[in-house]
């Protein structure tokens, strides 16, 4: 095992090369584009084996991943934002055909307005795809959730799509230190694309994929058989887990936990922002704080029963939610609310809504939410939603209005 | 934790400079992080790169609020409101600068608290903004003080391996020279700890209200407000136009400028709006009678005698 220093982009690349990807449809579109560029050029100077096709669409290059992984080659492809969306047709159609392959996600803000930086609301358009859905925070978790990603995918009983999500910015252009996994043990770890496993695509044998089905209970059951497998993925997800760490020494599982054990408080988190709140549950601690970090790894599956658990007796739950669900708030918070009902040791929550389109959260943001939660967990009342925004954000918003002519016409509380 | 923070433009080596000095630390056995950031124009707009190193694993991430080391690659970035170079400044931050004005005058300019050094632009080892860039970083490694020549010299072989040796060899020595030359001063960037969550200063939310009319849109209804944002700032070359060459043609050159900075005027001559050119030098190749020339922007600046 190698350190090294890369990008969140440059560890994605490099887990594809681990892997030994055969296939790469590929499509470019900011902050992803560093990830295909990497690997051209390793396919380019002979270092891997592997056949890159640039396409005219991310609805190509995901039906292409898709094709080619049901006709038994292993496939990697990559996208942002956007390029999501415009893929999203062949995102459920391919996952509909359980094709076992990896997309790498950088996330980054949905247009309009437009921006380049991350939030977490375009991989959460594809949460009900039947995709599994890897949340990494670091860009060694990156490169390792890679390996883990193909494995996932091409378990018997899963078989489905896997999206291995990184920040944009704050991941994808971010250096770090890397233990970058040895290409023999890689091996070990992840076999060959199974051979039993693809639909065999060959003129002698001519398979329909993804076929059409009138009158309703056809497609339930292919549609129920989707669920159980993403069901199916979060025990799957463990084992694979013990083995990576077996073999690499580094524990992953569903939530990565963070001095939680005791803790009387905790933020729940995903994504590359949840380190900021480990540096603030130090420094809380060290003012005196019984608090935590959870921060679920994997969304799709949901790990319902290990958030739970993980929650169950705590006296309050700040969950951060980098994303907003137009007419209802916070995603994590929603799903973690539905997750808590009707226990009855259930922690107090508190929705915060931040970090969207790259705003920065700072360290004094962390600590007042810290202090909101403790005041609503000793009222008993949960908190009203907050949108992380500043008086002095509001003051430039005011300011870049008045240069675009728009005037709010009824005022109201600007503030 | 060591927080420097970088600010530059695109093609001042602003990037380069940040993974030298992130590799330097690296290489040291420091848990790393560094990181450029920037917007989607690119050549001569403000950029901004991050470097954070620790003998603990750093869970920090994104923007340095509280710098320990501000480096500033190019001075013309200092009144660009955007850049924001002073933000969480404190008297324990030491500012470093590329600027030809004496050191006195930004710290009475600017009411610096603190320390603040100057490097030349002009000299040897300087000729290219690429260079002023290798420049920071070889006098930040020394005023660091916990990074040896060798560690530096290790990390700029190891991050420059993209330039042609030529290139490269010249980037280093600049780097080397100026490590060299902060030897005299006594100056030093300390690390400084964590925020402390008993004393910290409380955020001022607001309760964000509805509010009703088109300017909850996101658009721009009063017209030419891109004649506020002073692109010209962004210049690190600068077109001149000879009108005695310029023979009017169908005025190609302001067809083709991005910016809209050339207008033409009333005897047909094209007249560059050096306010906003941004310097994309799209109009020098543009130009059949090979009209417009580029000059280094401050090369330009000395000859009409201004001061930006
Ligand atoms: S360099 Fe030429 S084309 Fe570019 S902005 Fe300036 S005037 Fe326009
Ligand atoms: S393109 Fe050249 S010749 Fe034509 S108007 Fe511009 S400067 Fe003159």
């Amino acid at each position: 095992m190698q350190r090294e220093l890369l990008t969140g982009n440059g560890a994605a690349a490099w887990g594809a090369r681990l892997a030994r990807i055969e296939y790469l449809p590929a499509f470019p579109i900011t902050p992803q584009t560093e990830i295909i560029e990497n690997l051209s050029q390793w396919i380019d100077g002979g270092e891997m084996d592997c056949r890159m096709v640039t396409m005219d669409s991310e609805h190509s290059m995901i039906t292409a991943a898709g094709a080619a992984a049901v006709t038994g080659v292993r496939t990697c492809t990559a996208t942002s934002s956007q390029g999501l969306l415009h893929g999203m047709e062949m995102l459920y159609t391919v996952a509909g055909w359980r094709a076992p392959f990896v997309l790498i996600n950088v996330s980054r803000g949905l247009a309009a307005p437009i921006t380049l930086e991350p939030d977490h609301n375009d991989i959460l358009a594809a949460r009900d795809s039947s995709c599994v859905q890897l949340h990494c925070s670091t860009c060694q978790e990156v490169v390792d959730h890679m390996l883990i990603a193909f494995r996932l995918a091409e378990s018997e009983g899963v078989r489905l799509p896997v999206i291995v999500n990184l920040d944009g910015f704050y991941l994808s252009f971010t250096r770090e230190v890397v233990q970058l996994p040895d290409s023999r043990t890689a091996d070990a770890f992840l076999p060959p694309y199974p051979s039993d496993f693809s639909l065999r695509f060959r003129p002698h044998e001519p398979v329909s994929a993804g076929v059409a089905v009138l009158g309703g209970s056809t497609y339930s059951y292919f549609r129920y058989q989707a669920h159980l497998a993403s069901l199916h993925a979060l025990p799957q997800y463990e084992k694979i887990c013990l083995d990576f760490a077996d073999l690499f020494g580094r524990q992953y599982g569903p939530l990565e936990e963070y001095q939680n054990k005791d803790a009387e408080y905790v933020f729940i988190m995903i994504g590359s922002y949840a380190t900021k709140a480990k540096q603030a549950v130090d420094s809380l601690r060290e003012a005196g704080w019984k608090i935590g970090l959870v921060r679920p790894r994997i969304l799709r599956p949901y790990p319902e029963a290990h958030l739970c658990k993980a929650l169950q007796g705590k006296k309050g739950v700040a969950v951060i939610d980098q994303n907003i669900s137009m007419g209802k708030g916070g995603i994590l918070y929603t799903e973690l609310r539905s997750a808590l009902y009707g226990h009855p040791d259930a922690p107090l929550l508190a929705s915060f809504i931040g970090g969207l389109g790259g705003r920065d959260i700072k360290e004094e943001e962390f600590f007042e939410m810290a202090s909101v939660l403790k005041q609503a967990s000793a009222d008993g009342t949960p908190p009203p939603p907050r949108l992380l925004y500043t008086e002095e954000e509001m003051r430039e918003m005011r300011a870049l209005q008045t240069i675009a002519g728009a005037i709010p016409v009824a005022q109201g509380d600007s503030r | 934790m060591y927080r420097i923070r970088f600010h530059g433009r695109g093609g001042q080596g602003v990037k380069t400079a940040s993974r030298i000095l992130g590799r330097a630390f690296f290489n040291q056995g420091y848990a790393v992080q560094d990181a450029p950031r920037y917007g989607a124009e690119r050549r001569g707009a403000p950029i901004f790169a991050y470097v954070r190193a620790s003998r603990t694993p750093i869970y920090e991430r994104g923007i340095i609020q509280r710098p320990d080391c501000v480096v500033v690659v190019d001075d013309t970035l200092m009144p660009v409101p955007a850049a924001a170079i002073l933000q969480g400044c404190e008297k324990r931050t030491l500012v470093l600068l590329v600027s030809d004005l004496p050191a006195e005058q930004w710290i009475q300019r600017l009411h610096i608290q603190g320390n603040l050094i100057c490097l030349p632009k002009a000299g040897e080892g300087r000729e290219s903004p690429f260079l002023w860039g290798m420049a920071c970083v070889g006098a930040v490694a020394r005023l660091l003080g916990v990074l040896s020549r060798e560690v530096l010299s290790d990390a700029l072989r190891q991050e420059l391996v993209t330039l042609d040796k030529a290139a490269a060899e010249q980037s280093s020595n600049t780097a080397l020279d100026s490590f060299d030359e902060m030897k005299a001063t006594q100056i030093q960037i300390k690390e400084s700890s964590v925020a402390a969550a008993a004393t910290y200063p409380p955020p001022h939310w607001v309760d964000m209200a509805m509010e009703q009319g088109p300017h909850t849109a996101p658009a721009i209804y009063a017209a030419a407000t891109s004649e506020k944002l002073a692109t010209g700032l962004w210049r690190t070359q600068r077109p001149v136009i000879d009108h005695t060459i310029c023979n009017r043609c169908w005025w190609l050159c302001s067809t083709f400028c991005p910016e809209g900075a050339i207008h033409v005027d009333s005897k047909g001559f094209p007249q560059i709006d050096y306010a906003h050119c941004k310097g994309c030098l799209v109009c020098v190749g543009q130009c059949p009678t090979h009209a417009i020339q580029a000059l280094a922007e401050q090369e330009a600046s000395r000859l009409s005698g201004e001061e930006r």
